[in-house]
C-alpha cells in the first residue's frame, strides 16, 4: 500500500517503486505467514532429524498431505462463497468404498474410468448439498450437518462390515502412491495440479471472482447481476468433485477402505483452510494458502515425530496452529483495514 | 431489485399492528396461532406424536426399562444442548464442547489415580470445564474471533491436552457408591436419580433465557449485534458467560460419561459436538442466531434419543440410526422454507387473480 503512495508522489522513480511494489505484494500476501512457519518448521526439524529430509521422508510428508490438500481446495472454493461443507468426510468415505467396490466386481476396469466414476459419484453427493443449500434457502452449515450423517448412514448400510483391501486392488492403482516422478509421487502431482488449476480458476476468471464477490457482501452481488445462486451451486458441485478425487486416491493410499472412512475428516479440511489465511465468513483467502495450510498441518505431526516430540502432544499442538492462525489472520486483516482507511482518506 | 421489493414487504409490517391494536382479540389469536405453528411447537408435537405411536405399536416401548436408558443415552446431549442453545441464539457455535467433556474425563481418571479425595476431584474437574470456557470466551467476545474457527481450534487443542493428560491409559477403578448412583433409578419409575440435577440445569438455562433481561439481551444480540449494544446491552460480557457456562456444564456432561461408563479416557465422548448442534437446531433454534426456545431443543433432544431408542428396540441396525438423524435435521430445516414457497406462490396467484378483470 505505501509503495502506490510513493509512486503517485514521484511518478519519476516509477522503475523503483515498481520494484518495491513487487516486493510489498510479496509480502501482503495472506499465503506468507503459513508459507513461514512451514519453512521454518522443516529446516528446524532437519537441522535437528536430518532424515527428515530423506528422498523418503519427503515422499511420506507430501503423501500424507495429498489428499487434505484436495478437500481443502474444494472446501475454500465454498468457504469463500460464505459457505461450508461438513459432508465431506462422508462423501470421501462413499466414493472410498465405492472405489473398492468396482475394482472388486470389474478387476479388470481401466483405472480412468475409476477416476470418472468416482468423481461423478462425488458431484452427485455435492449435488444433492447445493440443490438443498440453494433452492431451500437453508444455511449450508445446516445443510451439511444432516448429510454428513446421512451419507455416513448410506456408507454403513452399504458396506455393513465389509472391508476392502489393498489387494483387492489392481497393482497399478496402488501404484499410483508408490511411484513417483521426479521425486513426487503421482498421487501429490494430481493434487498439485488441482491446485494450480483451481488458483487460476479462482483468480483469473469471471466465475472465480464472482465466489468472492458473493462471499464478501451476497445481497450486493446479487444487486450487481451475479447469478449468486448458481455460483454456489458450482462450487458445491465442484467440491463434491473434488471430495470424489480424493475418495479414490485415498483407496489408492490407504490399505482398508470400510464403513468409517474419512470419519471426522471435515473439521480437519476446516482447519487446514483456516489455517491457511482462508477467511471463515467468505471473501477471501486462496486456495494455494488452503493447500499450504494442509501440508502444515500434516507436516507438523511428522515433524514432531521426527524430533521425538511425546505423540500425546501433538493433537495439542495442531489446535495452538489453529489458533495462532486466527489470531495472526485477525491482526493482519486489522492492518489492511487500517491502510486501507488511511488511504482512502488521501485519495479524498 | 431489491429497491422494488423493500417498501412493499415493509409497508404492512408497521401497519398491521396499528390497525389491529384497537381490537385486540383477532390480533391475540394470531399469535396463539403463530405460537401453536412455531417451528419448536411442530418439533414438540413430533416428539408427542412419536411416544403415542411408539407406545401402542412398539412392544416393551411403554415401560420403566425405557425410560431409564432412553434419559441415561441422551443425558450429555441434553446437558450441552442447554447453554449451547443460548450459544446459537446470539448467532455463535461452540464446537469444543465434546473436547471439553473429554478434557474432564481425562482430569478425572488422573487425579483418582493419583490419591486425590473423590470430591475434590470433582470440583477440580469441574473447574477444567469452567477454565476451557474462559479460554474460549476470551479469544471470542475479548478479541472478536470468529467462533467457528476458535472452537475447531479449541476442539483440537483441549482433545489434545486430554490426551497429553492421560495419554492412552484408562482409569475405571471410580468409587462404586458414586458409580452405581449414577446409573441408579428413583424408584420404580425408571427415571435416573441423575435426572434431578440434570431438570435443575435445564430450568436454570430455560429460566435464564426465557425470563431475565440477560435472555431477551441474547435474542437482541442474535438478531442484530449492533443493536443490541446500543440499546445498552453487554455484547461481549454475556458472550464471555456463555461460553464459562458451556464450559462448565461440558465439564459436567463429561463427568456423568465418565461415571455412568465407569471409565475415564481421553477419547471420551468424540464426535459429541455435532450430535448436540443437530438436536438443537430440530429444536427450532435458527442457526442464524435470534430465535429459538429451550422446550423447542428439549423436545429436539428428546425426540432424537427415543427414535434412536425405538429403532434399537425394532431390531433396525445402528448403522442406520445415524442416517435418520440426518433426515430429521435436513428435513426440519428444509420443510419451513418449502411452506413459504408454497404460501408465497399462493400469495401471488390470489393477487394476480385478483388484478385480472
Amino acid at each position: 500500500m505505501s509503495s502506490a503512495l510513493d509512486s503517485r508522489k514521484a511518478p519519476t522513480r516509477q522503475p523503483v517503486s515498481r520494484g518495491w511494489a513487487a516486493t510489498a505484494s510479496v509480502l501482503r500476501l495472506r499465503e506468507l505467514p503459513v508459507l513461514i512457519a512451514l519453512s521454518v518448521l522443516v529446516i528446524v526439524t532437519y537441522l535437528i532429524n536430518p532424515l527428515f529430509l530423506s528422498a523418503q521422508g519427503v515422499k511420506d510428508l507430501l503423501l500424507n498431505a495429498t489428499i487434505i490438500m484436495i478437500l481443502a481446495v474444494g472446501q475454500t472454493l465454498l468457504i469463500v462463497t460464505r459457505n461450508i461443507d461438513l459432508s465431506v468426510g462422508s462423501i470421501l468415505g462413499l466414493v472410498a468404498f465405492g472405489t473398492g467396490s468396482i475394482f472388486a466386481a470389474m478387476p479388470n476396469i481401466p483405472i480412468i474410468a475409476v477416476f470418472g466414476i468416482g468423481m461423478a459419484f462425488g458431484v452427485v453427493l455435492g449435488a444433492v448439498n447445493g440443490i438443498l443449500v440453494t433452492v431451500a434457502k437453508v444455511p449450508a452449515l445446516v445443510i451439511t450437518l444432516g448429510t454428513l450423517y446421512v451419507f455416513r448412514g448410506l456408507n454403513n448400510a452399504w458396506a455393513g462390515g465389509k472391508q476392502y483391501f489393498a489387494g483387492d486392488r489392481p497393482d497399478a492403482f496402488g501404484g499410483l502412491s508408490v511411484d513417483t516422478f521426479l521425486g513426487f509421487p503421482i498421487i501429490t502431482l494430481v493434487a498439485v495440479v488441482v491446485v494450480i488449476a483451481v488458483a487460476l480458476y479462482m483468480s483469473g476468471t469471471r466465475a472465480g471472482r464472482d465466489l468472492y464477490a458473493i462471499g464478501s457482501d451476497p445481497e450486493a452481488a446479487k444487486a450487481f447481476g451475479i447469478k449468486v445462486s448458481k455460483r454456489v451451486l458450482l462450487a458445491f458441485l465442484a467440491n463434491g468433485a473434488l471430495a470424489g478425487l480424493a475418495g479414490v486416491l485415498y483407496a489408492s493410499r490407504f490399505n482398508s477402505v470400510g464403513a468409517t472412512t474419512g470419519t471426522g475428516m471435515e473439521l480437519t479440511v476446516i482447519a487446514a483452510a483456516v489455517v491457511g489465511g482462508v477467511a471463515i465468513f467468505g471473501g477471501s483467502g486462496s486456495v494455494t494458502g488452503a493447500a499450504l495450510g494442509a501440508l502444515l498441518l500434516t507436516t507438523i505431526t511428522s515433524s514432531l515425530t521426527a524430533v521425538r516430540v511425546d505423540k500425546f502432544w501433538q493433537q495439542a499442538i495442531v489446535g495452538i496452529l489453529i489458533l495462532a492462525a486466527i489470531i495472526i489472520d485477525r491482526l493482519a486483516s486489522l492492518r489492511t483495514a487500517k491502510k486501507l482507511r488511511i488511504s482512502e482518506a488521501r485519495n479524498v | 431489485m431489491s429497491e422494488t421489493t423493500t417498501p412493499t414487504s415493509n409497508a404492512p409490517a408497521p401497519e398491521a399492528p396499528l390497525t389491529r391494536s384497537p381490537s385486540t382479540t383477532p390480533w391475540r389469536k394470531t399469535r396463539t396461532a403463530k405460537l401453536l405453528a412455531s417451528r419448536d411447537a411442530i418439533t414438540i408435537y413430533a416428539l408427542v406424536a412419536f411416544l403415542i405411536y411408539a407406545s401402542i405399536s412398539i412392544p416393551r416401548f411403554a415401560s420403566p426399562v425405557t425410560t431409564g436408558f432412553l434419559l441415561l443415552d441422551v443425558i450429555p446431549v441434553l446437558l450441552i444442548a442447554m447453554p449451547m442453545t443460548l450459544i446459537i441464539i446470539t448467532g455463535e457455535i461452540d464446537l469444543s464442547v465434546a473436547s471439553i467433556a473429554g478434557l474432564t474425563s481425562a482430569t478425572m481418571g488422573v487425579l483418582w489415580a493419583g490419591g486425590m479425595n473423590i470430591w475434590l476431584v470433582l470440583a477440580v474437574s469441574v473447574l477444567v470445564g469452567v477454565a476451557c470456557g474462559m479460554f474460549n470466551g476470551f479469544l471470542i467476545a475479548v478479541l472478536g474471533l470468529p467462533s467457528l474457527a476458535v472452537t475447531i481450534g479449541t476442539l483440537a487443542l483441549f482433545r489434545g491436552l486430554a490426551l497429553v493428560t492421560i495419554g492412552d491409559n484408562a482409569v475405571a477403578n471410580f468409587p462404586k457408591p458414586l458409580t452405581a448412583f449414577f446409573t441408579s433409578k428413583l424408584g420404580a419409575t425408571g427415571i435416573p436419580t441423575v435426572m434431578i440435577g440434570v431438570l435443575v440445569v435445564i430450568i436454570a438455562f430455560g429460566v435464564l433465557l426465557h425470563f431475565t433481561p440477560f435472555g431477551r439481551g441474547l435474542f437482541g444480540m442474535g438478531y442484530s449485534k449492533e443493536a443490541a449494544a446500543f440499546v445498552g446491552i453487554k455484547v461481549a460480557r454475556s458472550k464471555f458467560w456463555l461460553y464459562v457456562a458451556s464450559g462448565a456444564v461440558s465439564a459436567l456432561a463429561g463427568i456423568f460419561w465418565t461415571l455412568r461408563y465407569t471409565s475415564a479416557r481421553s477419547d471420551n465422548a468424540t464426535g459429541l459436538e455435532l450430535a448436540v448442534i443437530a438436536a438443537v437446531l430440530l429444536g427450532g433454534v435458527s442457526i442464524f442466531g435470534g430465535k429459538g426456545s429451550i422446550l423447542g431443543v428439549l423436545a429436539g433432544v428428546l425426540l432424537i434419543g427415543s427414535l434412536n431408542y425405538a429403532l434399537r428396540l425394532g431390531r433396525v441396525s445402528d448403522v442406520v440410526l445415524i442416517t435418520v438423524t440426518g433426515l430429521l435435521l435436513i428435513l426440519s430445516v428444509v420443510a419451513p422454507s418449502i411452506g413459504s414457497a408454497i404460501r408465497g406462490w399462493r400469495h401471488t396467484r390470489r393477487v394476480r387473480r385478483s388484478t385480472e378483470p
